[in-house]
């Protein structure tokens, strides 16, 4: 048996032989979901690379943040 | 400061550390709990004995309920850097890039590798591979806290860094410079040590409900024998590095000091308070002063853990808002007016290049560089963001009674363990004063836990990045009302991942340490 298909069973097996385990990999999933699916598309866009294209216009932002507050 | 959203900073700040206190929530018990299971499953390995495997499962058992329920809560905190923090996020340049990609790459490592050969890999590879596993996820966990605790300790401590002024950020320019920085280092061992702390009473207390109950004395007492032994080792080891971190804040944060030990005027041979209770006592003029309605001290000793002296002179808020001459202390006003040169020096800087006068540009570029200039200058650049120096002075009794609460709970502790130890090696486990205060130290771990952050980041206050970046500096100009929003999603998903963790684990432990598969 090759190498892969080794480590593909152990997972699988390993997996299928879960009990209270399933339920924990629920909540992974549903966490994971609500984290990158919801939270991060809706809510949390990365503020300079949304509103700026190059890392020349972020840096000129910053300094104009830094030296105008 | 002009046009600042007071709101947005407040909901901001808010929920930052609703976030970072329920992911910590999670954290402390993975670095300590599996720790315990390498050393059970060891000892099940050498003597053969089948209880210390049923024990070893067990508690493998409880780690992957946590593990499971918290891990990714941290990487929250990462997605509020981007979007409420950018300008932060931005200044600190690529310090923060090389200590997280570390840690992103060796928990991925960790988690999708070992972790899979402890939780699966039972009878299918041989004993000593997985109790290499077993070992390897409990290193891997810590030094994956390391990086982390590296970036948390550059921002108490920014060294190994110069600032470019062309980009804006920060940039490495000794990369053991930022890895071995005393408060990076000094802030890893505490932190480690005291979760390993954490999860020693959780052990105890557990196996206390157990012999409370009447069930599973066998694996109760070897159980509290382990955690005793463990938690006194580490309550030393927690002790030593507290100590060790008091002459770090003392050099690179002594407004933290001061305020931790609630100290308004600075004094020579500086009494430890070891117990006591503030009271407001500001005037105008003295805005931070507090008094003790209630105080235990201990002669000197805060001398002696700040600077090893027992006479030496530990300044206090006035001493380091007013200045002090005769300890050679710069006033807050003082640091005010050079951050203001180096802020003038950016902003000439930005006016050289837009109107390409590459004379001055070349000039003020270089001074940027110049050591003179970055120490007599740069080093204050964020004083210039105030223009009280009262404003630059943390919450006083927030991080007095943080750190009593910490240190206080952190004593009950090593009680208990000492008392565990002693009850487990007379074999008079049963006493049930010890087993219900071992119950109730579970939950005050946690407070202990918390607390200790808070002293931490309320104590360094106003600073997100010590003396160069307030935290109204930080913040991105976003709406308020999106991170109130966030805020509130993050409180109901959080309440229940801690809900549902709680109530797996109950179950698995109403069901109890028993030979199986999984």
């Amino acid at each position: 048996m090759n190498i892969l298909k080794k480590v593909f069973l152990f997972y699988y097996d390993g997996f299928r032989g879960m009990t209270y385990g399933k339920k924990l990999w629920f909540i992974i999933g549903l966490k994971l979901f609500f984290m990158f699916v919801i939270l991060k598309w809706l809510f949390f866009p990365n503020f300079l690379k949304t509103n700026f294209k190059t890392d020349q216009e972020r840096s000129e932002y910053v300094i104009e943040q830094l030296t105008n507050n | 400061m002009e046009n600042i959203d007071i709101q947005l900073i407040d909901w901001s700040r808010a929920q930052f550390a609703l976030t970072a206190m329920y992911h910590w929530l999670f954290v402390p018990l993975t670095l300590g709990i599996t720790f315990m299971i390498a050393i059970m499953e060891t000892i099940y390995v050498k003597t053969g004995n089948p209880e210390w495997k049923k024990i070893t499962k067990f508690w493998m058992k409880v780690f992957g309920i946590n593990f499971a329920i918290g891990v990714a809560t941290g990487l929250i905190l990462e997605f509020e850097f981007g979007t409420n923090w950018s300008n932060y996020s931005w200044f600190v340049g690529d310090i923060f890039g090389a200590p997280l990609a570390i840690e992103g790459i060796m928990a991925f490592f960790m988690e999708s590798t070992f972790i899979a050969v402890m939780f699966f890999g039972w009878n299918k590879v041989s004993k000593g591979f997985h109790l290499a596993s077993s070992w390897l996820v409990a290193i891997g966990g810590n030094l994956s806290a390391l990086w982390i605790l590296v970036a948390n300790g550059w921002m108490q401590n920014p060294v190994g860094m110069r600032f470019n002024p062309d980009t804006a950020r920060n940039e490495m320019i000794n990369f053991w410079d930022v890895l071995f920085n005393p408060a990076a280092i000094n802030k890893f061992l505490h932190t480690i040590f005291s979760s390993f702390i954490l999860s020693a009473a959780f052990i105890i207390g557990i196996s206390a409900i157990y012999l409370i109950r009447n069930r599973e004395r066998i694996f109760a007492r070897k159980s509290i024998l382990l955690g005793s032994i463990f938690g006194v080792l580490f309550t030393v080891m927690t002790i030593a590095t507290g100590d060790e971190s008091a002459r770090e804040v003392a050099n690179s944060q002594p407004m933290k000091l001061a305020a931790m030990e609630g100290l308004y005027y600075g004094t020579s041979e500086a009494p430890l308070v070891a117990f006591g209770i503030l009271k407001d006592a500001g005037t105008t003029e003295t805005p931070h002063l507090k008094e003790f309605m209630i105080e235990l001290k201990i002669p000197n000793l805060l001398s002696y853990m700040a600077f090893l002296k027992k006479d030496a002179f530990v300044p206090g808020v006035h001493d380091l808002v007013h200045g002090n001459d005769e300890h050679q202390i710069m006033s807050y006003s003082e640091r005010i007016a050079r951050g203001n040169i180096a802020r003038q020096a950016l902003e000439d800087f930005k006016i050289a290049k837009k109107t390409k006068n590459v004379v001055l540009e070349e000039e003020l570029r270089a001074k940027f560089q110049d050591p003179d200039f970055i120490n007599d200058y740069f080093k204050h650049f964020g004083y210039s963001y105030f223009k009280n120096p009262h404003a630059i002075v943390p919450n006083v009794p927030l991080t007095f009674y943080s750190f009593h609460t910490m240190v206080g709970i952190g004593f009950v502790l090593m009680l208990i363990f000492v008392w565990a130890l002693w009850l487990s090696l007379k074999d008079k486990l049963q006493n049930k004063w010890f087993l219900r205060l071992a119950i109730i130290g579970m939950p005050m771990a946690y407070i202990a836990s918390e607390a200790g952050w808070m002293v931490a980041e309320f104590g360094r206050q106003p600073w997100v990045i010590q003396d160069l970046m307030p935290t109204h500096t930080a913040i991105s100009n976003i709406s308020s009302g999106m991170v109130i929003t966030t805020f509130w999603l993050f409180a109901i998903a959080f309440t229940g991942l801690l809900i549902a963790e709680i109530k797996i684990m109950t179950k698995q432990i109403k069901i109890g340490p028993k030979i199986e598969e999984e």
